[in-house]
């Protein structure tokens, strides 16, 4: 395997890593609004993942930093074609990111309401959005012979891409489900196994409506891939139907973090050799090997990323080892 | 204004925001750390509260840093994509190491900080606000390398046929000898910061604390004791940051005059050659700036600064002109001269009288005075705001001062933005972002001075635990007694 395919795959795994691991945090985010009754119950939801969200948010942005070293045409090209978006995301993560930091650090009830507000956009806003923007690199988009974008929102908010962001919005908010279900106990967490039955069966619906329609028009040159990836993250969605319905709430969860992998795979997958196609002309397609730096930056970066990677899933591994512990209303102080 | 200068007022302001928490997190969690090490060290209470008090500002604080630095990542895509292209393959690497490196530990750690109060051994604890201080340093450290690799390029060639820059030895790139002055000299910058505001609010306890010894809470005659020590070592930092970027600052003057010897002359608006050349203190100078009018100088310091001699020779505007005209071809290579001019002036001016404070408050305060003077409660108020002030200062000068060059010497500014962006657009995300930055700014100081205004917290339940020590309370609830016990701390 050369280096760019490596890094493709980096990549890629970062991602994954973002979506599965910020998604349960947006998931738990949303779940603030109309799930939880009171006051207490949202600061229990709040507090299942204080200790984690920000660690969470640096798989997007090692994705990012990673993506301009490894792909300096993928990010300069990708992220100013989706200027505005992008745009709306970093403002809904700027108010999320403070409102759980800010919302205990005054004692109104305008206070409150203003940053819960806060917490539920910012977290259903870029859930949905970043489904489009990755959906947006299998579809493609229209660049010139530059790699300039010359497209306008129309291109970037497709039928397609907009079921991308469904897709990564059901399973975030299922994914939370089971989160929250595996983190509290009493009321809550009972609550939380019962919505997570009926989300299932949405998540998988667009689930696999989403996988069809990537492998059927995929551009890239190994439908097998999305195939299996497709079916995994069926299944999954599935099994993880029914681990709730049976109370395996960690085994679950661990299932809609499969599905959330799968479902990258498959978008990479189908995706790969390109990075980002041209709906213009297939010639000024950002592949793999034309998008990439030069071999020699690669190596460094490999050489950086081959050892820090495990020494940062280890010890993220052992935080949430440290807060493995379940909370109540009763524990909020 | 075209869509030129809409992107750069956009970076210039969302990154001089994001430069306003930098310095006080990197600085205000190694004093917190300190602070919890002594009292780890003596289990004295006194440090246990100001840990507690002072790292509750911290927190505020680390919060907006964090969320205006998600912008800073992505930016450099957004409104400046061909400069992106140009310079991917060699500065995206630092960036991404600052993430694979810093960012993780530093925010997995506070993380484990901020939640483990009464739930994770206090040793362990006490560890994680310590890495989570150095990974601040780590950040630091390879964004300024990336900021040096354009201010003075190394380790690089250019692919003609590419049409970029391509990275040939990273080494070079890490140890530019830009990014090795820089670092110690942000850093000692910081310290100023963090320092100025326990200094700033130590003190502001202490004063009030004498003159209204009826209307403050009770507990105040025992915060005194403990507000004091924060004094000491407030105003100590502040002085050390002093003296140290005084030091790093002058070297710095003389690598810039070796690698930018244009930015040099323009912080003195120096036109002519001259040797030995004087540095002035104040100048008034006609609008366009192009000539002096009257000005208080100090012979031949420039000369010092710049090249170690008094009697050193200092190259002027238009020499340097000429000079570029002939290896960049025809074009203007000045920066705007008043900004570089007053820019550096601030930067040392706000530092100096920084400094001055601390040291007067130092003086004050020895013997176990406590001053009580009205000029000490204003000076205690504007402390804070003088580093800070001196740290953007000196990041316009520096940023401003390497125009008309985006990257030193090989890509001019104007050719580094998004090929198609419109002035719309970027007018409707500047003004968004200003709008939003500047609320960030307000609640920011709204909230700082909302926890900074009560005396110490009341830490018995912590001093119990850190007590505990050979008992398991990994919070876990096997070995406590009540597994439904409230968390210590909570969102
Ligand atoms: C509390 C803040 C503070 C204080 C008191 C000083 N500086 Fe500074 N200075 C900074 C904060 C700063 C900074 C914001 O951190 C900069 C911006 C870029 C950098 O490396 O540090 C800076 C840049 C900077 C530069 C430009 C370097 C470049 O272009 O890369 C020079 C030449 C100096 N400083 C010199 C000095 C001197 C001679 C000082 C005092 C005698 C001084 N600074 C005090
Ligand atoms: C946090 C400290 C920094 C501050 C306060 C700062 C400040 C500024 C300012 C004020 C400008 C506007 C200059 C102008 O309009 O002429 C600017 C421009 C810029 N800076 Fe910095 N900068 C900082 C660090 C960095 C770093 C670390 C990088 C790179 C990694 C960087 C890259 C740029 C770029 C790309 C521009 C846009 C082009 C331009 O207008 O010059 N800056 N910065
Ligand atoms: C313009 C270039 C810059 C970029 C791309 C950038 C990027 C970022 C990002 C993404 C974060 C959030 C990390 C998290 O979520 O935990 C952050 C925070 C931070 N940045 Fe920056 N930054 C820039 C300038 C600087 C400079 C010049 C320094 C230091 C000299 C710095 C030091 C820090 C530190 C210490 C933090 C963490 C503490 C805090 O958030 O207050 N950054 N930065």
């Amino acid at each position: 395997m050369d280096l760019a395919t490596l890094w493709f795959a980096l990549v890629a795994v970062l991602w994954v890593g973002y979506l599965a691991l910020e998604g349960f945090d947006f998931g738990v985010g949303m779940l603030t609004r109309g799930f939880a009754r009171d006051d207490r119950e949202r600061r229990v939801l709040i507090n299942t993942i204080g200790p984690v969200w920000d660690g969470n948010e640096v798989w997007m942005i090692t994705a990012v930093g990673a993506t301009f070293a490894a792909f300096p045409e993928w990010y300069a090209t990708a992220w100013s074609a989706y200027y505005l978006p992008l745009v709306v995301v970093l403002i809904a993560l700027i108010l999320r990111g403070l409102a759980f930091e800010y919302r205990a650090k005054n004692d109104t009830e305008r206070w409150r309401r203003w940053w819960d507000r806060a917490i539920f956009w910012g977290s259903a806003a870029p859930a949905f959005l970043w489904g489009v923007l990755l959906a947006g690199f299998a579809q493609g988009l229209p660049l010139d012979a530059r790699h300039d974008f010359v497209g306008g929102m129309a291109d970037i908010f497709t039928p397609y891409t907009m079921l991308g962001g469904v897709v990564t919005l059901l399973l975030s908010l299922l994914h939370g489900a089971h989160y929250v279900a595996l983190k509290t106990v009493g009321e809550i967490r009972a609550r939380a196994r019962e919505l997570a039955g009926r989300v299932g069966a949405l998540a998988a619906v667009a689930v696999a409506g989403f996988v069809l329609w990537t492998v059927g028009t995929a551009a890239g040159m190994s439908p097998w891939i999305g195939w299996v990836g497709g079916i995994a993250a069926v299944t999954l969605v599935g099994a993880a139907r029914r681990l709730t319905g049976r109370g395996r709430e960690g085994w679950a969860f661990i299932a809609t973090f499969g599905a959330i992998a799968f479902v990258g795979v498959t978008l990479f997958g189908t995706l790969y050799p390109e990075v980002l196609p041209s709906t213009l002309d297939a010639a000024d397609s950002l592949t793999v090997h034309n998008a990439s730096s030069t071999d020699y930056t690669l190596t460094v970066m490999t050489w950086v990323a081959v050892p820090f990677i495990p020494v940062v899933l280890a010890y993220q591994s052992w935080v949430y080892w440290m807060f493995r512990s379940r909370i109540g209303v009763q524990h909020i102080p | 204004m075209d869509v030129l200068d809409l992107a750069r007022w956009q970076f210039g302001i969302t990154t001089v925001v994001h430069f306003f928490f930098v310095p006080f997190t990197i600085s205000m969690a190694f004093l917190v750390a300190i602070m919890q090490t002594a009292w780890m060290r003596t289990q004295n209470e006194r440090w246990l509260r100001l840990t507690k008090f002072f790292g509750k500002l911290l927190l505020v604080n680390l919060a907006v840093g964090v969320v205006t630095g998600l912008v800073q990542e992505f930016q450099f895509g957004l409104n400046w994509s061909d400069f992106s292209r140009f310079v991917g393959d060699i500065f995206g690497a630092p960036l991404a190491m600052e993430a694979l490196l810093a960012f993780y530990l530093e925010s997995v750690f506070v993380g484990v900080w901020i939640f483990g109060w009464g739930r994770i051994p206090p040793k362990i604890h006490l560890a994680t606000i310590w890495v989570t201080a150095c990974a601040t340093l780590l950040s630091a450290y390879f964004i300024l390398a990336a900021n040096s690799f354009m201010q003075n390029p190394v380790g690089y060639r250019i692919n003609e046929e590419a049409g970029r820059a391509e990275l040939t030895d990273i080494w070079a790139v890490l140890t530019n000898k830009v990014t090795l002055i820089t670092f110690p000299h942000t850093l000692f910058a910081a310290f100023m910061v963090g320092g100025a505001v326990v200094a700033a609010v130590a003190m502001l306890h202490l004063v009030k604390g004498r003159r209204d010894p009826v209307t403050a809470a009770p507990e105040a005659a025992s915060d005194a004791g403990a507000f004091r020590s924060a004094l000491r070592i407030g105003a100590v930092a502040v002085l050390i940051g002093g003296v140290g970027t005084a030091i790093t600052g002058d070297l710095q003057g003389k690598v810039m005059t070796e690698v930018q010897p244009m930015k040099m002359a323009a912080a003195e608006a120096l036109y002519e050659t001259e040797q030995p050349a004087p540095f002035s203190l104040f100048t008034v100078g006609t609008l366009d700036g192009s000539r002096a009018l009257y000005s208080i100088e100090i012979p031949q310091l420039l000369s010092f600064l710049s090249t170690g001699s008094f009697e050193g020779e200092v190259r002027g505007i238009n020499d340097i002109q000429e000079e570029y005209e002939e290896l960049y071809g025809p074009g203007d290579y000045a920066p705007n001269i008043p900004v570089t001019y007053w820019t550096f002036r601030f930067m040392v001016g706000c530092g100096g009288l920084a400094a001055a404070i601390a040291a007067w408050m130092l003086w004050t305060t020895r013997r176990g005075s406590v001053p009580g003077s009205v000029w000490m409660l204003r000076a205690a108020a504007v402390l804070p705001f003088l580093p800070l002030a001196a740290n953007s200062f000196g990041w316009i000068f520096t940023e401003m001062g390497r125009q008309p060059w985006l990257v030193f010497g090989l890509m001019p500014t104007a050719s580094g933005i998004t090929p198609g962006s419109t002035a719309g657009s970027v007018f409707a995300t500047l003004s968004a972002f200003t709008v939003l930055y500047a609320g960030l700014t307000w609640l920011w100081i709204w909230l700082l001075v909302k926890h900074a205004r009560p005396g110490l917290p009341d830490v018995s339940a912590e001093a119990d635990w850190g007590r505990r020590r050979s008992r398991d309370v990994a919070g876990t609830g096997r070995d406590d007694d009540d597994a439904d016990r409230p968390l210590m701390f909570a969102y």
